[in-house]
């Protein structure tokens, strides 16, 4: 027999965390569809399902200076419609399955999914996204690399919640996305790639990448994104063969039915090329 | 497990019984005999069970009875008195928009909803606006067509809510 509780209030709702396992429903765009039967069966939630989709708290959606924080339930419509909402925040978010479902989905639901193709996710990991975890007696933020564990595993403890998505400032004038998918919405990525990139004059001040769907977790790597600082964009091709055996090594894709290994990592790394040679520069 | 539910259906007030993750969609076609809006795959793809709930465009397969609560929920069955309608359906008409009819339903709604949004909207705006919306016969290009001449016939509509 399933359980429901719809809290009126974060505080409520932490109670109710701290208390009894529970399943955290925010949009419910991917809990309705794994816990689906037949057509007329109630989908098959064990236990207690706490909602948390309409609560004020988690749909708070502030700028601060120039740090954004939002609300961990802001729909992915809220957050694209929010008055000054930068591009590079924008761009993966108006790919990202249907209106129909970015009308629901949360953003806060993308990440403690835990997808490896979660489209949310590589932007997030290239912005340095931090998140707060809530209990009912602490708070504590952690960075989304150390969040996400593996497919579909994240640290957040049995009484926690999360909370708000803490994106760092940063100006970005160019920003790329790349989603390879079947269909152009609602198809779950095959591999995807975002990236941004500053520049000083013709140098590149700062450059961040990021893969998706191409390891059980995001791919980022720090070390081959810094080969690119202060290098003039113009000499960026030299760099690609270096470039692509750090990424080679770091990408792991599996074969599912949506895909093969083989074919997500000959793609990403052909996005990634495409970038470097004719998006950069 | 049951839960007391009240929301607005299709202008009315309801408050009913149910379990709290039953699907709007088998609440609507099973508990309240609305069975307008269809279910194609059951998983979010298709869009045939699209309604507005607060005007925006879900799909029902999707929305669990508990978060209705306090809600405004429109589906076929309410859209179809509307003057808005009434355009779309001579457009779908005239451009030879429906075949089996089975998506004609949710591709209405996420018209209406794409047109409230861009009431003048270019054929790629169409596109994106219907494009969680699946339909095996038409090929789209009659859809789009409809949308495009519903939003030139039925200009100024679209800025009005829809009265329900």
């Amino acid at each position: 027999m399933v359980n429901a509780c719809r809290p009126l209030s974060l505080e409520e709702a932490l109670v109710m965390r701290s208390r009894e396992a529970t399943t955290v429903f925010a949009g419910g765009s991917d809990l309705m569809v794994r816990y689906r039967q037949w057509s007329g069966v109630t989908p098959d939630f064990s236990g207690t399902v706490l909602f948390v989709g309409h609560l004020p708290e988690l749909q708070r959606l502030d700028r601060e200076k120039d740090t954004w924080k939002i609300g961990a339930a802001c729909t992915i419509t809220q957050i694209l419609q929010a008055q000054g909402i930068p591009d590079h925040l924008k761009l993966p978010l108006l790919s990202m399955a249907s209106p129909s479902i970015r009308n629901v989905a949360t953003l806060g639901g993308n990440i403690c999914n835990a997808s490896p193709a979660g489209d949310t996710l590589p932007m997030l990991y290239a912005l340095d996204a931090r998140l707060t975890l809530q209990s009912r007696d602490n708070a504590r933020t952690v960075a989304i690399a150390d969040f996400i564990t593996g497919p579909g595993k994240t640290i957040l403890a049995a009484d926690e919640i999360l909370t708000e998505i803490t994106i760092p400032p940063g100006d970005w004038p160019r920003v790329y996305y790349k989603k390879a998918g079947t269909r152009r919405a609602n198809s779950i990525s095959k591999v995807t790639f975002y990236a941004v990139a500053r520049f000083d004059g013709d140098r590149i001040a700062d450059i961040r990448m990021a893969f998706g769907a191409a390891a059980p977790t995001v791919v980022r790597n720090p070390a081959a994104e810094a080969l690119l600082q202060n290098i003039d964009k113009n000499q960026v091709p030299a760099w690609l063969e270096t470039l692509t055996t750090h990424y080679a090594d770091a990408l792991r894709p599996i074969d599912d039915l949506r895909s093969t290994g083989k074919y997500r990592q000959q793609t990403a790394l052909r996005i990634l090329a495409h970038f470097l040679r004719r998006e950069l520069a | 497990m049951k839960i007391k539910l009240s929301f607005r259906l299709n202008g009315e007030s309801i408050t009913l019984a149910t379990e709290p993750l039953k699907r709007l969609l088998d609440l609507l076609r099973d508990q309240l005999e609305l069975t307008g809006t269809k279910e194609g795959c059951g998983e979010g793809e298709c869009g045939a069970c699209a309604v507005l709930i607060d005007d925006r465009l879900m799909n029902a397969c999707l929305v669990p009875a508990a978060v209705l609560e306090g809600k405004n929920i429109i589906t076929i069955e309410g859209y179809r008195t509307t003057a808005q309608f009434k355009i779309l359906k001579s457009c779908f008409e005239k451009a030879g928009a429906v075949q089996c009819g089975f998506c004609t339903p949710g591709m209405l709604l996420a018209a209406e909803a794409l047109l409230r949004q861009k009431p003048k909207p270019t054929a790629e705006e169409v596109r994106a606006g219907l494009a969680g919306n699946l339909c095996r016969c038409t090929g789209y290009n009659m859809i789009v067509e409809a949308v495009l001449l519903a939003a030139k016939e039925g200009e100024g509509l679209w800025s009005t809510p829809v009265g329900l």
